[in-house]
């Protein structure tokens, strides 16, 4: 906690390349695209042709109605004679533009013929509108079941290193939270984009078709409303990336506060915290509106431009009408058309807000996905079959930051079947030797050998199935105890399981509660105690019956009595494994074959209990520690 | 849903009195701009008047205009107010979260309660957004275009009577539907936000039993899961806006065929057939757009009641109801009477009838095996957890009668598990007191025996902790989680098993240098390491959460069988001394 620095904000954001990116998505669906593509075509072009008939429709009335002022008998040369003998010029140059058959009215077969036809389209071009979205809907979830999953593959092949340093409630953030929202935009953009861009070109169309003077007009709005999209859209990008980034620090606090909630509490830090969460959450904001609001501008902007438009049309045809060089219907039929122009363009507009926030949330995503992996096994990797447990540390160096040297110049070889204790004070390097065995972390020179293989040779999957492990900090998920204990295996049976248990001295608490093996365990296992948690994780590696044991720390919240029953029972486990075993309380380790004692990063001393005792050195020290009181009541 | 939106959108009464008005005057100017055109048609094209076409045309320019500042001033003040609506309900949902008892957060499930403050909040915050310019505004331009269009023409305006309810059932349908697929929705995102956040936890271990793959494939399955819902939701949404298309569509079609006849027979000027289908497109389109909000209610309405279940849980360590009436004394005694406590749900107590008194001064030592209840008794001091039978007192006060605040002020707690957070040294350790010093942190981790693995960092205090404390070692976590502890100075100390990690002369140097700062207070050590606890004043060996021995070693040894048992088993295990 404390201070919110982002970590990557220093990287430049391309937002054209993420975009292009971003569709790349897209690519293993193209043929539905392509297919949706056409439908929108088809749909938008029945859509387009709907105003054109209506149009003509409406002609046939204003023909009827103009016919039926007109004396029956008359033809329509001379009723235009007779209006501009009166001197109505304008009129007659409108009526000489018209079908007319003085006289009669409407024409009602005509009109219900044309309506019955434009109701087919309208019917036609709302089916294949559904069937485009209905498409794009699949496309849309299985994009993003891809990145999600693309996404947590990723983790799995990140090194540790990653997960050391980053937040979790950030991460977890980009695979909820952005991707989310780039299924909004996903959702929302393309088919809206596609029926959009077709829209506005087929009613460019029309319009051309109908007047191609009055479609200059409209034309011309098109270039401008891109520009004024343009301009806008560049302003509020950065406010979108920075909305998406602090909703990840939000997140990220948020994450850390609820896991250290005790904590928090006991502290008297419930204030600071809300404070801290105050302050993220206030720039969140912040991003958010100046987003949001910069972005929301482009609808009014664009609306205006429409609007510029319909006026125009609305002048101008009004004026060709009037002298008579359009007819009413085409007027009629324009109009709507710039009205429908608006719609798309706004759209449009709403798109370009939506992608905008979008691609920032991509951005994201794409930048956990550019994180350098581990470098993958070898191809032709050595095969582990039948480990015996033969392991040679060579000239092993490692460190965890450039600048501390941690590891150095370390050499062992451990005979298969071995008991190895690392015995050492607190960051002497222990756990490290244990991240290097198992190649959570690589030895930056030196090799370790195992059956004479290095293992950097290895497939890591071959090499860790061949540990066993209990870890200084345990671990069990969220599910049944059975389930807990039976993760260290492939399909074990009940009566293993709780052989397991029994061994790790658990089963006889374990069928105290009520639900027995079924027993829920909560997140981070809290309803449990400290000592049962690492009992339970003793089982599970017990299960696992590996070739190599790895014991670190693993009872060192067990009380001392149980303690001494799981001692016997991993004597008996042992047996035929080589195993390590760490831990301060030496007792736990008498007995081991081979006893090393580290100090920084090195081996200072090395040997067997009576061994090591006798030359009365560090171990011996160490030995005597345990018993070493100010006030030992026994000695005084 | 309601109650949420009300509550939290009270405050910014002004702003949505603004937003109305100014929503008012863009309904009214695109209902004018139809109106405008009807008159050109009518006055202006049949009569051939070219002066009042572009009199009227300067007009409707205009009148773009002042609509296009309208809308801009509106989505400032929405985009504001939404904003802000989004701000305090998550500071809010925060503020309430943290009052919870661990028990509760993992009722609710941490993730869950992640996803809840940022995810649906995020719903309803763009539902705020897109309501507050579509929701207010598509109500008003279709009832001013129904009105419009009556003034029109009276009888054509008849069908609208059949077209709007239509409308209005289909959208009804689709969202009824689709609020139990959101509500579906919401806890699979849920779900993989959980499976996730474990996988971060526990990588090492999964990577360790190589369960990689399996772990993939469970992630896979709340996936599948989450995108399958997702699948239903965007599909029923797929036909909701071509129905309504067509809808409208087909009363514009409608509208020609009737007006053609009330034109015909001369009850209607034609101009007035184009103001009536402009109108009756003003309407359909405002629907169309209410439609677009409408689709995000359903899931804004599934977050909502997520977000209302989390607000309306009361925490169960609750403030006490009145302040104190004198000071707190801070003293320092700490008695337990006859405390018995039960986990809930649990059908045997973990803890029956303890009873000893803590005095200041004294180091108290608790022993006792594996899940005797040790964690349990410690967390009842502070009230991380509440008796449910007896009572605790700090001197003489029940600690129920203590404001939260000022009991956790009395308190300096190393929790078993040594839990870091994410930033510097300084920062972990000054968790402890906000405003230590510099020399106080020093000070704070000399005592904890930090001070010679911090000197080795370059950076010092400034040296980054990586969230959890990963990038230290066991012992060296156990360490700063003390410092942390002993920067507070607090009156009270609580060691759960904090030494376990330290190899013994650190422990005893520890120990040594910590009897320094202690003497005057009171100090609760729960412990394996008969080393460790020996040289306490007093030592209360719990057995399955009783009492069964309260004295120095020298007379536990004497008296108490299971703690002879404790020592025994470290001989055993130490060999002879
Ligand atoms: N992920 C990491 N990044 C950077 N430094 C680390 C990391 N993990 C451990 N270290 C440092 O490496 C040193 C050795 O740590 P290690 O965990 O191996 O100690 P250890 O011998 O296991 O100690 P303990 O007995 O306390 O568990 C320590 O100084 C520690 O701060
Ligand atoms: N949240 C919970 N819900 C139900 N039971 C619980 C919960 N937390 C702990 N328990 C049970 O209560 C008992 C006492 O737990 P506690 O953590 O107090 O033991 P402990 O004495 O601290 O043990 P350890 O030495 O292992 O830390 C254990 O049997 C444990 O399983
Ligand atoms: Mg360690
Ligand atoms: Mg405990």
């Amino acid at each position: 906690m404390g201070g919110f620095q982002g970590k990557s904000d220093a990287k430049a954001q391309d937002f054209r390349g993420s975009l292009k990116r971003f569709g790349s998505r897209l690519r293993p669906e193209r043929l539905i695209v392509v297919v949706v593509i056409v439908l929108a075509f088809a749909s938008v072009f029945l859509a387009v042709l709907g105003p054109k008939l209506l149009g003509n429709a409406t002609n046939i009335i204003f023909d009827g109605l103009v016919s039926s002022q007109l004396p029956a008998g008359m033809t329509q040369d001379q009723a235009v004679a007779a209006l501009n003998a009166t001197g109505q010029t304008d009129r007659a140059d409108m009526v000489a533009a018209m079908t007319l058959t003085p006289g009669e009215g409407v024409d009602f077969a005509a009109l219900a013929r044309i309506l019955a036809i434009v109701t087919i389209v309208y019917v036609l071009s709302s089916v294949l509108s559904w069937g485009q979205n209905y498409l794009m809907a699949g496309v849309t979830q299985r994009t993003i079941y891809r990145l999600r999953e693309e996404v947590d593959h990723k983790l799995g092949r990140l090194p540790l290193r990653y997960f050391d340093g980053s937040s979790r409630g950030d991460v977890l953030s980009r695979v909820t939270n952005d991707i989310d929202n780039i299924s909004m935009t996903l959702q929302q953009t393309l088919t809206q984009l596609i029926t959009a861009v077709l829209t506005v070109v087929g009613v460019l169309a029309m319009m051309v078709w109908i007047s191609p003077i009055l479609a200059v007009i409209s034309l011309l709005t098109v270039p401008l409303s891109f520009w004024v999209t343009m301009i806008i859209a560049k302003r509020s990008q950065p406010h979108f990336i920075a909305q998406w980034k602090w909703t990840g620090t939000l997140n990220g606090h948020v994450e850390e506060t609820f896991s250290g909630h005790d904590l928090v509490k006991v502290f008297g830090h419930r204030r600071r915290s809300i404070e801290e969460f105050d302050e993220a959450n206030e720039l969140m904001y912040e991003s958010s509106f100046r987003a949001q609001y910069i972005s929301g501008i482009i609808q009014p902007a664009l609306t205006v431009v429409a609007n510029l438009n319909y006026v125009a049309i609305a002048v101008i045809g009004g004026m060709r009408v009037a002298t008579g060089t359009m007819s009413l219907g085409d007027v009629q039929a324009f109009i709507q058309y710039s009205r429908q122009f608006t719609m798309p363009i706004t759209q449009i507009a709403g798109v370009a807000n939506i992608l905008q926030s979008g691609i920032a949330s991509a951005e994201r995503v794409f930048e956990l996905l550019d994180e350098d992996e581990e470098t993958p096994d070898d191809a032709d990797a050595v095969l582990l079959v039948e480990p015996t447990g033969r392991i040679r540390f060579e000239d092993v160096a490692f460190r965890y930051l450039p600048d501390a040297p941690l590891i150095e110049d370390f050499n062992l070889s451990v005979e298969p079947g071995e008991i190895v204790a690392i015995v050492g004070p607190t960051g002497a390097g222990k756990t490290t030797l244990v991240n290097l065995l198992m190649r959570f972390y690589d030895v930056d020179s030196g090799s370790i050998l195992m059956d004479g293989q290095p293992t950097l040779r290895m497939r890591r999957d071959d090499l860790r199935r061949s540990f066993g492990m209990v870890l200084q900090d345990t671990w069990l998920f969220e599910g049944t105890i059975h389930d807990n204990i039976a993760y260290g295996a492939i399909d074990p049976t009940e009566a293993q399981i709780e052989a397991a248990a029994r061994a790790a001295r658990v089963d006889h608490f374990v069928r105290t509660l009520p639900d027995g093996y079924q027993t829920l365990l909560t997140e981070g296992a809290s309803n449990i105690s400290a000592g049962e948690r690492q009992l339970l994780t003793i089982a599970r590696a017990f299960l696992a019956d590996p070739a190599v044991l790895i014991l670190d720390e693993a009872t060192s919240s067990v009380d001392t009595r149980t303690e001494v029953l799981i001692q016997q029972a991993m004597a008996e486990l042992r047996h035929g494994r080589t195993s390590f075993v760490i831990a301060h309380r030496l007792s736990t380790i008498r007995n081991a074959d081979v006893i090393v004692v580290l100090e920084q990063g090195r081996i200072v001393e090395q040997g067997t209990h009576e061994a090591l005792m006798e030359a009365e050195g560090a171990y011996y020290r160490l030995y005597q520690s345990q018993f070493e009181e100010p006030q030992d009541p026994d000695e005084s | 849903m309601k109650d949420l939106l009300v509550t939290y959108l009270r405050p910014h009464r002004k702003a949505l009195g603004v937003i109305a008005v100014l929503l008012l005057i863009q309904a009214i100017t695109n209902l004018y701009l139809p109106n405008l055109n009807a008159d050109i048609i009518n006055y202006g094209v049949l009569t051939g008047d070219t002066a009042y076409i572009l009199r009227v045309g300067g007009l409707m320019l205009l009148v773009s205009i002042l609509l296009g500042v309208a809308s801009v001033i509106t989505v400032y003040y929405s985009a504001r107010t939404s904003m802000r609506f989004g701000r305090e309900v998550r500071g809010d949902l925060f503020r309430h979260v943290e009052g919870f008892s661990l028990s509760q957060m993992h009722a609710f499930g941490v993730p869950s309660l992640i996803t809840r403050n940022t995810n649906d909040v995020q719903q309803l915050q763009m539902l705020v957004m897109v309501g507050l310019t579509m929701m207010v505004l598509a109500p008003i331009t279709a009832v001013g275009g129904v009105i419009m269009a009556m003034r029109e023409n009276v009888q054509l305006s008849g069908l609208l009577i059949v077209t709007v309810p239509l409308m209005i059932a289909v959208i009804g349908i689709m969202v009824f539907k689709a609020v139990p697929l959101f509500r579906a929705m919401q806890v699979k995102i849920d779900r993989v936000n959980g499976v996730l956040r474990e996988n971060l936890v526990g990588i090492r271990v999964i990577r360790a039993f190589v369960r990689t793959s399996h772990e993939e494939e469970r992630f896979a399955e709340a996936n599948a899961d989450l995108t399958d819902t997702a699948l239903k939701v965007t599909r029923l949404f797929a036909l909701i806006m071509p129905t309504l298309m067509l809808i409208m569509n087909l009363t514009i079609v409608a509208t020609i065929w009737f007006g053609g006849h009330l034109i015909a027979e001369g009850s209607m000027p034609i101009g007035n057939l184009f103001a009536f289908q402009s109108y009756i497109m003003q309407i359909l389109f405002s629907v169309m757009m209410a439609v677009m909000t409408m689709m995000m209610v359903p899931r804004a309405a599934a977050s909502a009641e997520r977000i209302q279940a989390v607000l309306q849980a009361v925490p169960d360590i609750a403030e006490p109801e009145q302040a104190l009436a004198t000071p707190l004394p801070r003293i320092g005694r700490i008695e337990l009477r006859g405390v018995e406590f039960r986990y809930p749900g649990a059908e045997e107590s973990v803890l029956q009838d303890v009873s000893f008194t803590l005095e200041p001064g004294t180091t108290t030592a608790i022993v006792g095996g594996t899940g005797s209840g040790k964690s349990t008794l410690v967390n009842l001091l502070p009230r991380l957890l509440d008796v449910t039978g007896g009572a605790v007192l700090i001197d003489g006060i029940d600690v129920r009668d203590i404001p939260l605040e000022e009991l956790w002020d009395l308190f300096g707690l190393v929790p078993q598990r040594g839990f870091l957070f994410g930033g510097t040294v300084g920062s972990n350790v000054r968790f402890g007191r906000p405003d230590a010093t510099d020399e106080e942190v020093w000070e704070a981790l000399t005592i904890a025996q930090a001070r010679e693995f911090i000197d080795l960092l370059p950076e010092g205090l400034d040296a980054p902790i990586d969230q959890g404390g990963v990038n230290l070692s066991g012992g060296q976590r156990q360490r700063l989680a003390i410092a942390r502890c002993v920067v507070r100075e607090p009156l009270i100390y609580l060691f759960d098993d904090s030494f376990s990690a330290l190899d013994y002369t650190t422990d005893a140097r520890l120990r040594g240098a910590l009897a320094q700062q202690t003497r005057e207070r009171t100090v609760v050590i729960v412990a394996q390491r008969v080393s460790t606890i020996m040289d306490a004043d007093r030592i209360v060996v719990l057995d399955s959460g009783r009492v069964v021995g309260i004295g120095s070693h020298d007379d536990l040894i004497e008296t108490c069988e299971p703690y002879r048992e404790i020592v025994a088993s470290q001989v055993a295990l130490g060999g002879a001394r």
